[in-house]
């Protein structure tokens, strides 16, 4: 595999018009990434998921370059129905549309051509990756004062013309003070075995309030890592909600630093998986500064020979007193061959804190199917139901109503 | 140097038998040190070559390096790997000699002054003589079966068990510290109770002749046949100083169908001074199989010495329907580390595990708790149950909570819960006004967090543990 990444790294570099600033710094990332390759079971940050082993058993020759010279076309039916929104589309990591139609073009500013970095957590290998290969790299800002009128929803679309590849995008997302941002991510697949990256950057500024919602909805084969970093200062909020169900193999890490009183963050997540599916949540929520607060609830609902981990942690510096944070997982197993595996995490460093987790897992209690089957519900209803009631339990904690809808929608679930 | 050294050896060579009492065993790892301890205690072949394979397997494996407490590297051959009890002109001669902080302590616990004497080896009248205590429990122990001695009689005396069973639950090969006690352990405690008896007493190390002196490298095991029950207590309340800074023992205990095991330990070695100079480190391997259906292990620890206490007394539950348990207290103060916790490993249908750990940092302190539960595919309808309370006194100290979690099996339930939280201002001042101190007021709320744990310490020991507790947080508060 190393040929390859070198073979395509310099191909990239060819094709490409990169400032020599960047070019300098996509080197050193390319030499980091080499040195470390993809992580394995060894790093305790993928104890459960092996991605090396997991991309050589998915993805038979991966290679990394990818020529986003020509246009895709835009299947318009993947479009979110019924809902007003702003777009950002990429089609097989190329950028092919950009639509704030709903928006003052003055509150809302859209970069690319930014000087890339070079990550400081040296541990995190696919971080090199990503700004090793990242062909565009786009800062979104939101202006002071102001909140977008419609959610932004980023497309991230891929077709059957796209095989074994890596893609490789990064965004930085910027809300100045008292702003709002709510934000849809829906990925809709059609390629096979491809390993996507996507490198987000959240600044939440004083009294800012972000709503991100990542939906990964359909079948697929594709192995996804996302990492989401976001800064908190005073006064903001940050709400995190996944829908992990359609790809093969998702991991997604979210680091939250709260560094201003009163921030809190919520991740909110449910995995609904079947097949082989394995899927991963890695959250590190960093209480630095006093009277912050952070709330996770992961809920699971496995089938077949999937499986799903979480691993949560809390840090509370010995600064931030008056911290209250809180962790749940609960997860079903349906399966004999299911697996569920949790590493819910406490680092703490202050006396006058609340902090708490609580995991569970088992299976749906039979007493419960047995009270719906003696009402007149068959046993495949009083199983559909228990199980929508388990996961309802997280969509409800959706603030934006509207997305809530939505997401029952997609989730199939009645209100 | 060493070619000397082991030019000393051979003079030892044929001084063994007559003058071993006096001998200490050159300084370093190596493959003659081993041969000197197999022959010191006069053990056979097979116990030497048993140790020479985990020292063959020790050039391969490196000391481990996730856990939370780092120390300064420790330097293998700079460790005297045998040396025969003290003399009696080495040892302090009266208890006027002691430390006054050691005897204030042993005033607060109610240690009675001849025990003092005995637990820093001090010459003893020869009126009280803890011999003939235990003379008269190994006659009623006797009686029904039960063999209790310390290791190397059992290699010599019952090498049919010890061969069956050592290394069975730990195995040679396990992980760096174990590996290294394997080559080099040199006493320990060894119990067998024979089927469908009932072991009429709690056993103590304290109650076996020549204990004081196990050194660094203890290793115990423990064997409940059929349908047995036997409680086991390890350790003493007292402080106990050591010379020997580094701890790794191995304790290994087997229960076959319907037995039962109860271990507890209580441990307070020498912590360090304020400022965390000094101080043991506590590196042990604790495990216990669940070898028959129906049988039960569990472990119950307070832990309030040592610099960094580093172990994880563990249940493997291979049996159908045996049961595991882990009830720990973990108190650090000052600049001690500590890294415990538990692993349930549930293998056999039916079984149950329960985890309750207290723990509790004070001062510049920094505690973990880190423990595993795996349900495998075969365990079906297993349960676990895990709570995990830290209490923090001041924003100097840490505490931490990192258990796995692994469920493979539809048909079980994990449940895990933990808290972290401080003593309130409110309950302290309730105390107070009622008259405590704000030491005896911490030392109540403290045992009353602790409770759920301390319940399940042998009655003598529960009471002296209570105390223990409120000792180790001296200091603490205002």
């Amino acid at each position: 595999m190393e040929e390859q990444l070198k073979i395509d790294f310099e191909k990239l570099l060819e094709k490409s018009n990169f400032s020599k600033k960047n070019i300098e710094i996509k080197r050193k990332n390319f030499n980091n990434f080499i040195e470390k390759g993809f992580p394995n079971k060894r790093e305790e940050n993928w104890k459960f998921s092996d991605l090396n082993q997991i991309i050589s058993k998915n993805i038979k020759n991966l290679s990394f370059y990818n020529d986003l010279s020509k246009p895709n076309k835009i299947d318009q039916s993947t479009f979110i129905d019924g809902l007003e929104h702003n777009k950002l589309v990429f089609v097989n990591g190329r950028i092919e549309k950009i639509e704030f139609d709903y928006e003052e073009k003055n509150n809302i500013e859209i970069l690319d051509d930014l000087v890339l970095e070079i990550p400081n957590n040296v541990n995190n290998s696919l971080l090199f990756l990503n700004n090793a290969f990242v062909s565009k790299f786009f800062k979104l800002i939101i202006k002071k004062n102001y909140s977008l009128k419609k959610p932004l929803v980023i497309y991230n679309i891929t077709n059957k013309d796209l095989v074994s590849k890596s893609i490789n995008l990064k965004f930085d997302i910027l809300l100045e003070e008292n702003s709002s941002l709510k934000l849809i991510e829906f990925s809709n697949d059609k390629s096979t075995t491809n390993f996507i990256n996507i490198n987000y950057n959240f600044d939440v500024k004083k009294n800012s309030i972000l709503k991100n919602y990542k939906i990964d909805n359909n079948p697929n084969s594709n192995i996804k890592y996302y990492f989401n970093n976001i800064n908190q200062d005073t006064n903001s909020v940050s709400e995190i909600f996944l829908l992990s169900s359609g790809s093969e193999f998702i991991k997604n890490e979210i680091n939250c630093d709260l560094n201003g009183k009163y921030a809190s963050a919520f991740v909110n997540g449910v995995f609904l998986l079947n097949g082989s599916k394995h899927h991963e949540i890695k959250t590190n929520i960093n209480h630095l500064v006093e009277n912050t607060k952070s709330y996770q609830l992961i809920k699971s609902v496995l089938e077949d020979e999937s499986k799903a981990v979480y691993q949560g942690k809390i840090f509370v510096d010995s600064k931030a007193q008056k911290t209250d944070g809180y962790q749940l997982s609960k997860a079903i197993l349906l399966n004999d061959n299911t697996e569920f595996n949790a590493k819910p995490e406490l680092e703490i460093y202050a006396d006058d804190v609340k902090c708490s987790h609580g995991s569970s897992s088992g299976s749906l209690n039979e007493d419960s199917i047995f009270y719906l089957m003696s009402r007149g519900l068959n046993y495949k209803e009083a199983k559909k139901l228990l199980i929508n009631g388990f996961l309802l339990d997280v969509v409800e904690k959706i603030t934006d109503s509207e997305i809530k809808n939505l997401i029952k929608n997609i989730m199939s679930l009645k209100q | 140097m060493r070619e000397k050294q082991i030019d000393k050896l051979k003079d030892y060579k044929y001084g063994f038998t007559t003058d071993i009492e006096n001998i200490r065993a050159p300084k370093g790892l190596n493959k003659e040190v081993i041969e000197f301890i197999s022959k010191a205690k006069k053990e056979p072949k097979w116990m030497l070559d048993w140790r020479m394979k985990a020292f063959e397997r020790l050039k391969n494996l490196k000391e481990p390096n996730w856990q939370k407490p780092k120390y300064p590297k420790i330097d293998y051959q700079d460790i005297y790997y045998y040396s025969a009890p003290k003399s009696a002109s080495d040892k302090p001669k009266s208890i006027d000699e002691l430390d006054p902080k050691l005897l204030e302590t042993y005033k607060k616990l109610g240690i009675p002054l001849q025990e003092q004497q005995r637990l820093n080896g001090i010459a003893v009248d020869a009126v009280f003589d803890s011999v003939s205590v235990a003379t008269t429990f190994k006659d009623k122990l006797n009686e029904v079966g039960v063999i209790f001695c310390s290791i190397s009689e059992a290699i010599q005396k019952h090498p049919e068990l010890v061969k069956k069973y050592l290394g069975s639950v730990i195995p040679l090969t396990d992980h760096y510290f174990a590996t290294l006690n394997s080559a080099v352990f040199t006493d320990g405690s060894f119990v067998y109770i024979p089927p469908g008896v009932r072991c009429p007493m709690e056993l103590s190390t304290y109650f076996r002749i020549n204990a004081s002196q196990t050194g660094q490298f203890e290793r115990t095991l423990i064997i409940a046949d059929k349908g047995s029950y036997v409680s086991y207590l390890e350790g003493c309340t007292a402080p106990m100083r050591d010379e020997n800074q580094l701890h790794a023992a191995n304790v290994e205990l087997v229960a076959l169908d319907d037995a039962e095991i109860k271990y507890s330990t209580v441990q307070n070695w020498y912590p360090g001074d304020e400022n965390g100079k000094g101080g043991i480190y506590n590196f042990v391997t604790k495990r216990g199989l669940c070898k028959g259906i129906n049988s039960k292990i569990s472990w119950t620890q307070v832990e309030t010495g040592s610099a960094i206490t580093w172990k994880y007394p563990s249940c493997i539950l291979q049996g159908d329907n045996s049961i595991g348990e882990f009830y720990s207290i973990a108190i650090t103060n000052n600049h001690q580390k500590a890294d415990t916790g538990t692993k349930m490993i549930h293998l056999g249908k039916n079984t149950k595990s329960k985890i309750i750990s207290k723990g509790i940092s004070a001062g510049f302190s920094d505690m973990t708790y880190r423990g595993l539960v795996d349900i495998s595919s075969k365990a079906k309808n297993s349960t676990n149950y895990t709570q995990c309370d830290s209490l923090l006194m001041g924003n100097k100290c840490g505490a931490h909570t990192v258990p796995y979690i692994k469920n493979k099996n539809p048909e079980s339930n994990i449940a895990h819960e933990a808290t972290t939280s401080k003593i309130s201002e409110e309950q302290l001042h309730y105390c107070q006004q009622r008259g405590l101190n704000p030491e005896e007021a911490v030392g109540l709320i403290v045992n009353g967090f602790c409770k759920e744990v301390l319940q399940q310490l042998p009655m003598e020991f529960a009471v002296e543990a209570q105390k223990l507790v409120g000792i180790s947080l001296e200091g603490s508060v205002g």
